[in-house]
Order: C-alpha cells, then structure tokens, then sequence
C-alpha cells in the first residue's frame, strides 16, 4: 500500500463526463518521443498506401495538400493517462485517401519516418473516424507533435494516432506495431481502459 | 520531453527485474556492433523507456511497466555481458 | 529486486531562488556511494502516482539522504518538492541505484567535475566523498550557473576549496561585479582554460540539463579526452 504525500496533487485531475476511465485533463501538450525528433522537409515528403497486390498509392506533399481537408474538434486521451478537450485539426480524412484503394485486407500497419508503427483495424480508419492531420490549432503541426503530417484517430488512445506517417500497410492479420510489441494493447479503446495486454 | 537523458536512468526499473545492477552490463547493438555500457546509451521516456543505441540510434530495448509487470523487449541487442560477483542495484 | 521505502522529510532549506535542498530519513535506506540516485515515488489521495529519479547529494550510511531539486514550473513533481513539502511529509524511495556514475577511493585518477545548474547534486556527493576519504587525487569542479544566486551548496563549495579541490564558476547570466570573464555559456575555450588537462588523463564527470551535457561532453572528446573516461549524466525535467 502507498504512502499518501500530503498536499500532492499531480496534475488537476476535474472529473467531467467527458473524460474514459482512469484519465486526467491537461490543458497543455505533453510530448513523448520514443527518440529523435526526425526533420522532413516537405519537398521530400511522401505519403504512401500499400495493398496486398503490390499496387501503392502515392501522394507528395503538394498533391496530398490539394486534397480536400476537414476541421476536426475532438478530445485526444493520451495512455499516460493525460486527456486533452476540445482540440482542433486540420487534416485530411482517410475515406478520402482510401477512394481509390482496393483491398481485401482488413487491418493495416502504420509506418513512419523514424521507424515507428502501429496496428489498425481498417474499419476504424473510414467512416470519418480517422485522418491525415497537419494542422493543430489553425498552425502547421509542429514536429514535435508529428509535423508535418501524423494520424489522427481519436476514438483510440493517441500511441495509435501515428506522429511523422508516411504510409500505410494493408495487412491479411492483425500484427503488433511498435507499442503493442512491447506491452501495450493491440487496440486502444481508451473507454475500456485497453492499455495494455 | 523529446530530449534522452543516459542509460543511468534504467536502474529503478530494471532493479524490479535484476538482481545487480545492469546499468554498469555492456550491451553489443545488433545493428551497427557497436558494444557500451548500458549506462551511457540513449533513453527517451515515452509510454515507456526507449533506449537507443549512441552509435546508430536503433532500438536496443524498451521497457514497459504496467500495473502488474514490467515488459522488457531486447528488439536491437545481440548480446548483454554482466560481470560475475556485480554488486545489486 | 528494489524495495519502495517511506521517507520522512525531516529538513528543507532553500539554496537557490528556485531550488531548495531537502533531507528524507528512510528507514532502512543502507547508504549510498557518491553520485548515485534514487527514484521518488509521490501519491495523491485519489491513488494517481509519479516516479521521478534524483541524485542524492549525500554519501555514505543511512538513514539520511539529502537532494536538491530545481523547479520546472511546468513540472508536477518539482514545483511540490521545491514549493510544498515541509519536514514531515512523507514519500517513497527506491535505491540507491546506479553503479556506473559514481566515484570511489579506490579510483586514483584526478578527477574532473562539471556541472551544469543542479547538476552538481551528485558532483557534490563526490566531492564530500573526496573530502571525508582523505583521498590526496586532485579534484577540480567547473560549475556553470545562471547567476552567483543560483548557485547550489555555495557556502559547502567554499568551504570544501582547497590545494586537492579547485573550484571554477561559469556565469552564464550575470557574473558577481568585478568578474574576469563577462557572462556566456560554457564553451571549449573555457572548458579548456578551467580544467584538468588531457594530458592527466583524469576521470571526468558531467552532470547537467541536456543541452548542457551534450555540449560539454562533444568539447571534452574534441579536446582529446578518451570518450570511456567521461561519463554522463543527463537530466529531463518535470
């Protein structure tokens, strides 16, 4: 059993309806990296998604900025338990990007530059639940939250909401990405608290 | 943070696993060869410890403690060498 | 494996305009060598938990140990241990930990110290350890702080001074009046002109914020010193 610290508080920890289990309000940023924060130049930049055929569809930066975009008001709940409301992005939906992609597949790998990746369920990619963002707050999403382009998916917990994206795998099975590797769980549904497994 | 601080900063964790001290074991990086101690490579504290190799940046281990276990991954070592007889943490 | 231990604070004492040293009797705590840490572990009435690691100032057999803790305003776990907890407050600690940072009297090098704001916590620990040793290795401390009020464990430098402990100061915001050189960051020139040299072969320790390290460390091994005879240690912040 802990010994209690007098008079600490943490963070201010309000409860609200809006908050999953287990999860505290923030009203700043936090950042965590799993290593450096990697330096793209949008002239470089590339976004790509992958069948199981070997078909890829590619977007660089100037093609995938002429794409129409969406503003997005969500709440984004951090596994360390941080919760931020009412954030506001623009991006560009997924539903938009998958128009053209054929698949059988039903889970997909998210890869990004640096190396990282995480695991996804396809459906809870479409349907307007999902998008390429790039913008936090009216600005050019900063590199360290994952500019110039990360996925957003705010049903899950944000591990899932991939920093510096460059593409998409389709996949036959649901495979592990980084996190979920290494103890997190393969889905994320922060109303069920699946941290980890 | 986005900042690493040193690979010092794995003994509590570890302490929960290992009986000596792994912060003073030597780890060989199974990408680019390069043999340190785990005291002086890279960690970056996400939704867990990363850390990286000082030499090339790969993933050497991470290390996840959750409410009922630490998960320890050794995804980039190819080998750990601990000196007989080292004292605990 | 590492027990959590209940500490009790039992002394505080402000020693900077953002930092303060406390001292946490722990129960059971079986003493520590000079420069290593401890992880603290703080809980909330509602359960929530931070862990945050220290360097322990002190050195030596339990049950004392002593920080000091600079405060990140932006931090949950600093601003309480800086602003909040007085003598009596309980915590929780696990160590000590880390055997790679740390000096002992068997090590017969000159020993270098560098510190970077309180990153002297566990450069001080070896410079008591060096002092209450008897050891006759020279040490040399390079202390680079914001202003002469920002110094930690200023009188205790002062007093610890001596043929076998050269002290240096780098002001990086405001000098004292009078000061040779005007305020500026550590930089190699400096680094070189305020420490022991290459050719001594000594073991060098540097402690500090990130950036600091990483530009102490780089100008060390530029100016020759073996990289395996510096070692490091980095601090985040909250």
């Amino acid at each position: 059993m802990a010994v209690f610290s007098r008079g600490f508080g943490g963070r201010v920890r309000e409860s609200t309806p809006d908050l999953p289990p287990g999860q505290f309000l923030t009203e700043d940023f936090p950042v965590l990296s799993a290593g450096p924060t990697p330096e793209i130049d949008t002239a470089e930049w590339e976004f790509t998604i992958r069948t199981e055929t070997g078909a890829s569809h590619s977007w660089d930066w100037d093609a995938f900025r002429a794409l129409p975009s969406e503003l997005v008001a969500t709440d984004i709940h951090c596994v360390t338990r941080w919760s931020k409301l009412g954030t506001s992005w623009r991006g560009v939906s997924l539903d938009t990007l998958f128009e053209e992609v054929e698949s059988s597949y039903d889970y997909v790998m998210a890869h990004s530059y640096g190396g990282y990746t995480t695991n996804l369920p396809l459906e809870d990619l479409l349907d307007g639940k999902a998008w390429i963002a790039y913008e936090f707050d009216g600005e050019d999403l900063d590199p360290e939250h994952g500019g110039p382009a990360r996925l957003l998916i705010p049903h899950l917990y944000f591990w899932k909401s991939a920093k510096w994206v460059n593409g998409l795998v389709m996949m036959k099975d649901d495979e592990p990405g980084f996190w979920e590797q290494n103890g997190y769980h393969t889905y994320g549904d922060p109303w069920q608290e699946q941290r980890y497994w | 943070m986005s900042s690493h601080v040193d690979g010092n900063a794995l003994a509590g964790p570890l302490s929960e696993v290992f009986h000596t001290d792994m912060t003073t074991a030597v780890c060989c990086c199974d990408g680019c060869g390069e043999t340190t101690t785990l005291a002086s490579e890279m960690v970056y504290g996400a939704h867990g410890l990363v850390v990286r190799c000082r030499s090339c940046d790969d993933v050497l281990i991470t290390i996840v403690e959750t409410p009922e276990r630490v998960v320890l991954s050794f995804p980039g070592v190819s080998s750990v060498s601990v000196e007989r007889g080292a004292p605990s943490a | 494996m590492t027990d959590w231990l209940v500490g009790t604070v039992t002394d505080v004492r402000t020693e900077t305009p953002t930092g303060r040293s406390l001292t946490i009797t722990v129960d059971g705590w079986p003493g520590n060598l000079a420069g290593q840490h401890l992880d603290l572990r703080l809980t909330a009435p509602d359960g929530y938990q931070a862990v945050r690691s220290y360097s322990i100032a002190s050195v030596g057999d339990g049950p004392a140990v002593q920080l000091a803790v600079d405060k990140i305003t932006t931090g949950e776990v600093s601003p309480y241990l800086v602003d909040d907890v007085l003598p009596g407050d309980q915590l929780e600690v696990r160590g000590p930990l880390g055997r790679w940072f740390v000096w002992t009297p068997e090590d017969t090098r000159p020993i270098q110290l560098i510190a970077g704001g309180s990153g002297i916590v566990p450069l001080i620990a070896m410079a008591r350890a060096h002092a209450a040793s008897g050891s006759i290795v020279p040490f040399r401390l390079l202390y680079s702080v914001r202003s002469p009020q920002d110094r930690f464990f200023a009188d205790e430098i002062a007093a610890l001074e001596s043929d076998l402990f050269r002290v240096d100061y780098v002001y990086t915001r405001s000098a004292p009046e009078g000061w040779a050189t005007p305020p500026g960051r550590v930089t190699p020139e400096r680094i070189s002109a305020a420490t022991i040299p290459v050719s001594e072969t000594p073991g060098v320790f540097v402690c500090g914020p990130t950036g600091f390290v990483e530009t102490v460390a780089r100008a060390l091994v530029d100016l020759g010193h073996e990289p395996q005879s510096v070692k490091t240690e980095r601090f985040g912040g909250s």
